[in-house]
């Protein structure tokens, strides 16, 4: 365990055992990436340097990264945003994020590659087409929609059904005091205390 | 040794589940009750034969008997004793005996409790009882079995997952799982009602405190669970909308419809076809929900429950679905009546309005949460649905359900005039929106919150004022004000008990617009004696030090002051943890609390950390503590309204005086 105790380089963001598998499953795609990612890098720095602009050439701080990153999913530990994410994948992940920020690439783009590389399951917010488009917007708003309509058609059954029997009975004037079943209605919640207050009166 | 008794007894109970069911089924069609006695004590039977199983593990535990693979999985030798007993609970295999277990004893309890009262039921009972509790021997016995056997003694463990070995996750399985189990007891009744064709009340009164407190269970499991997010898993938050805290949402949700719409029932005598559903789709839930978290079916943070008993869990919960819709459709003609809401403006219409909104909800959290699997169904590809998408969809169906919760009470039975509901609410709203005046004068600007703090302080003036006009009628007739409310209280359980409910609720909704709309957050990476600042608040970060901790654990602590407005206010410790055995690591936040908000920090672990160099999260969490607070509210309330009755403990215990008489003649 001494080893441990030094402060040289720890294996802090090793996996999970549950993750481990998957990562192997990744690593084949992690490698090109990572090195295109190299490549990009170089390439990027390469430009800078020859293109001396200032606006491509600033820092990008944590906060701006963790702005885009939070809303990006690790596509290998699922339902873990990049944000949080402990994997040296996901680190990976957020220094590209760092580096397309310091290219002037807008959120919208970034979002956009990370869909084209892994899937719309990496978004936080999935972009509208699709079996997304179908399960998250148009079925809730059917469903909703459907239980409205039976709702008010329900409600409106049982209005003329009551209409008809408060005519054929007569009675419609009297309909808050009848009670309408063996049970005791309830009135007003005032009326209850007084009226229980009454029973342990006498 | 002990593990092969803990075996046997688990076959044990599994065959007298199946007695049971078939002696309850048989002694009710040949009319021998002593059939039904015999499968009744075979019940009770289960409960101490699982009961034996659950000791013969925690004792493999504590003797560290590493030739039992569940023991080996979950314990180690330094482990503390606490852990190993909660280690129970801390795997696969263990926490589906724990949950026979709970099943066994709520099982057994509700039939001994009912079993005078309630007789005509009880053959039925037994059967659908025995029935769930086979299925789930059933796992145990054959398909996850904690006594499993090495063929090779390791010397050591694993150790519990360091995930689970915070307090927060050590209460937070058992209280899910009461609540869970607690909800099967609701849906065992009415099963029993629906087969004996005895409609009436009588399932729904002789179960209603079970429903209360399976619900109280579920919802303080739920609310256990966030409070662990927000201290162990270190990224800010409570509530993260992944499918695992989902899944046991659903039947939370099912089972608030539930708890409000029986009230018309029993008021009015309506709506027993729905009620019915509403047991059986809670019930539904359950069983799906230990599936989604027992077989990481949605991979999600909680997957180290993976296993192979998908198809198992499928199976049961269609038979379960199937033999309920057979004996619904075969009893409908009973459970429709002639009774009908009479008003838009009527309490029983209130209570539909609530559940229109809840099952609304309530079927958005299905649709996303399944979302992952229909996709991968259809497009081959796993899809996500994050946070942002939640909110945004059930945002205005929570909002308008807590302004429901300010006017409900208003209403009266069959109908009420909008004339007086008007008048009650005209100074409330008045009230509310000089409230938010108030708020927009200080800078708060965003409409979300502004609009969310209005319906916040218009139902929460409402709900007082119901307490308020109680107490007062009371006061009139000469109480005092202290007598006054503990009357009302006490004799309106159920009624007050649900206000002060609703009072904790709003409490929370307080604390989460807060939290949500107003967070704030901050990364940096600093040098030893530099500070960050975020709203009113400064850091100065101090130093890092590194030292061993109990069992297999390294831990890196960092110190820093926090100064508010200037002064130092408090010294906090965020620290990183390291389990070196699995290396798994975890982020320890360390917070300064206050009533109006947190301030929260994290050592952030994947960045180079040395002792005088590191980097930090930082969030600032505003009125996250009314979260908290609006919770033990909450459960107060929920304890309020369970709690039994003078009145009921009189009678019941009049008749435990008859009978100890009637037995002593």
């Amino acid at each position: 365990m001494s080893f441990l105790m030094n402060w040289s380089a720890m294996p802090w963001a090793r996996p999970t055992k549950s993750r481990r598998r998957r990562i192997l499953i990744m690593r084949k795609n992690n490698r090109l990436l990572q090195t295109l990612l190299v490549v990009l890098v170089l390439a990027l720095s390469a430009i800078s340097v020859l293109a001396q602009d200032d606006s491509q050439d600033r820092t990008v701080t944590d906060d701006e990264v963790n702005e885009v990153a939070r809303d990006v999913y690790c596509p290998v530990c699922e339902n873990t945003p990049l944000d949080v994410c402990q994997t040296q994948a996901c680190a990976d992940w957020r220094e590209l994020i760092r580096t397309k920020l310091a290219n002037g690439e807008s959120k919208q783009d970034i979002f956009d590659y990370f869909a084209r590389q892994y899937g719309d399951g990496v978004l936080a917010n999935p972009p509208r087409r699709g079996v997304s488009l179908v399960m998250l917007w148009v079925l809730p708003a059917v469903l909703i929609l459907l239980g409205l309509l039976f709702f008010s058609r329900y409600m409106r059954g049982l209005r003329a059904a009551e209409a008809e029997t408060a005519v054929a009975s007569g009675q419609a004037a009297s309909l808050q005091s009848s009670p309408e079943n063996s049970k005791p209605a309830a009135d007003d919640y005032l009326a209850r205390v007084e009226q229980e207050l009454k029973k342990t009166n006498e | 040794m002990i593990a092969n008794i803990g075996y046997i007894a688990l076959v044990l109970a599994f065959l007298s589940a199946i007695y049971s069911a078939v002696a309850a089924w048989y002694g009710n069609r040949t009319g021998k009750p002593a059939w039904v006695e015999s499968a009744r004590n075979a019940t009770i039977a289960i409960f101490f034969l699982i009961l034996l199983a659950c000791v013969a593990l925690i004792v493999s535990i504590l003797q560290d008997d590493f030739s039992v693979e569940y023991v080996w999985r979950v314990s180690s030798r330094e482990m503390p004793t606490y852990l190993k007993v909660t280690a129970l609970w801390g795997g696969q295999a263990g926490s589906l005996l724990f949950w026979n277990l709970l099943l066994g004893t709520f099982t057994a309890a509700s039939l001994i409790i009912n079993w005078k009262k309630q007789r005509v039921f009880m053959p039925y009972a037994l059967i659908v009882a025995s029935m769930t509790q086979i299925f789930f021997l059933f796992l145990v016995v054959f398909i996850e079995n904690p006594f499993a056997r090495l063929d090779v003694i390791p010397p050591d463990g694993n150790g519990l997952n360091p995930l689970l070995r915070h307090p927060g996750m050590i209460i937070h399985p058992p209280m899910l799982y009461l609540g869970f189990v607690g909800f099967t007891i609701p849906y065992t009744f009415a099963m029993a009602a629906l087969m004996s064709n005895r409609l009436d009340d009588t399932w729904i009164t002789s179960t209603r405190r079970w429903t209360l407190v399976a619900w109280l269970f579920l919802s303080l499991g739920l609310i256990l669970g966030g409070r662990w997010a927000y201290d162990v898993l270190g990224w800010g938050g409570y509530w993260g909308w992944d499918p695992v805290e989902n899944a046991s949402l659903m039947p939370w949700l099912a089972g608030t419809a539930f708890l409000h719409s029986v009230m018309i029932q029993e008021k009015r005598d309506m709506f027993k076809m729905w009620n019915m559903f509403l047991v059986i789709l809670t019930y539904s839930l359950v069983i799906l929900g230990t599936f989604v978290v027992r077989s990481g079916v949605i991979s999600s943070v909680h997957s180290f429950a993976q296993s192979a008993i998908g198809p198992l869990f499928f199976g049961f919960i269609s038979i379960m679905f199937i033999f309920s819709a057979y004996w619904v459709s075969k009893r409908r003609s009973a459970l429709t009546t002639d009774n009908h809401i009479r008003s838009f403006l009527s309490r029983e219409a209130a209570f539909l309005y609530n559940n229109f909104l809840i099952i609304a909800i309530l079927a958005i959290v299905f649709l996303f949460t399944y979302y992952p699997i229909i996709s991968e169904l259809f497009t081959g590809e796993k899809g996500f649905v994050g946070p942002p998408v939640y909110e945004r969809a059930l945002a205005p169906l929570f909002a308008l359900l807590l302004l429901l919760m300010g006017v409900a009470p208003l209403t009266m039975w069959y109908r009420s005039s909008l004339k007086r509901i008007e008048m009650s609410i005209r100074w409330p709203a008045l009230v509310a929106t000089i409230f938010v005046a108030v708020l927009f004068a200080f800078g708060v600007r965003s409409w979300g919150a502004l609009l969310g703090f209005w319906i916040v302080g218009f139902s929460g003036i409402l709900t007082v004022l119901e307490f308020w006009k109680g107490t007062r009628a009371r006061m009139r007739r000469g109480e005092s004000a202290g007598s006054a409310l503990s009357n009302l209280l006490s004799r309106n359980r159920r009624r007050y008990g649900g206000y002060w409910i609703h009072i904790g609720v709003l409490v929370m909704a307080f604390g989460i617009i807060g939290t949500e709309l107003f967070q704030q957050q901050t990364q940096i990476r600093l040098q030893s004696g530099e500070s960050v600042s975020l709203g009113n608040y400064e850091m100065v970060f101090n130093q890092v030090e590194r030292y061993p901790g109990p069992d297999d654990l390294v831990i890196t602590e960092a110190t820093v002051d926090v100064y508010q407005n200037g002064e130092l206010v408090r010294t906090l410790h965020p620290r990183t943890e390291l389990y070196t055995r699995t290396m798994q690591p975890m982020t320890i936040p360390n917070a300064r609390s206050t009533i109006s908000e947190d301030f929260y920090v994290l050592l952030v672990d994947w960045e180079p950390v040395s002792p005088d160099e590191a980097t930090f999260r930082i969030f600032l969490n505003p009125l996250i503590n009314w979260i908290w607070a609006g919770a033990i509210i909450f459960a107060i309330g929920t304890l309020i309204a369970a709690w039994p009755d003078r009145r009921e403990e009189y009678v019941v215990s009049n008749e435990l005086v008859r009978n100890a008489l009637g037995t002593a003649d």
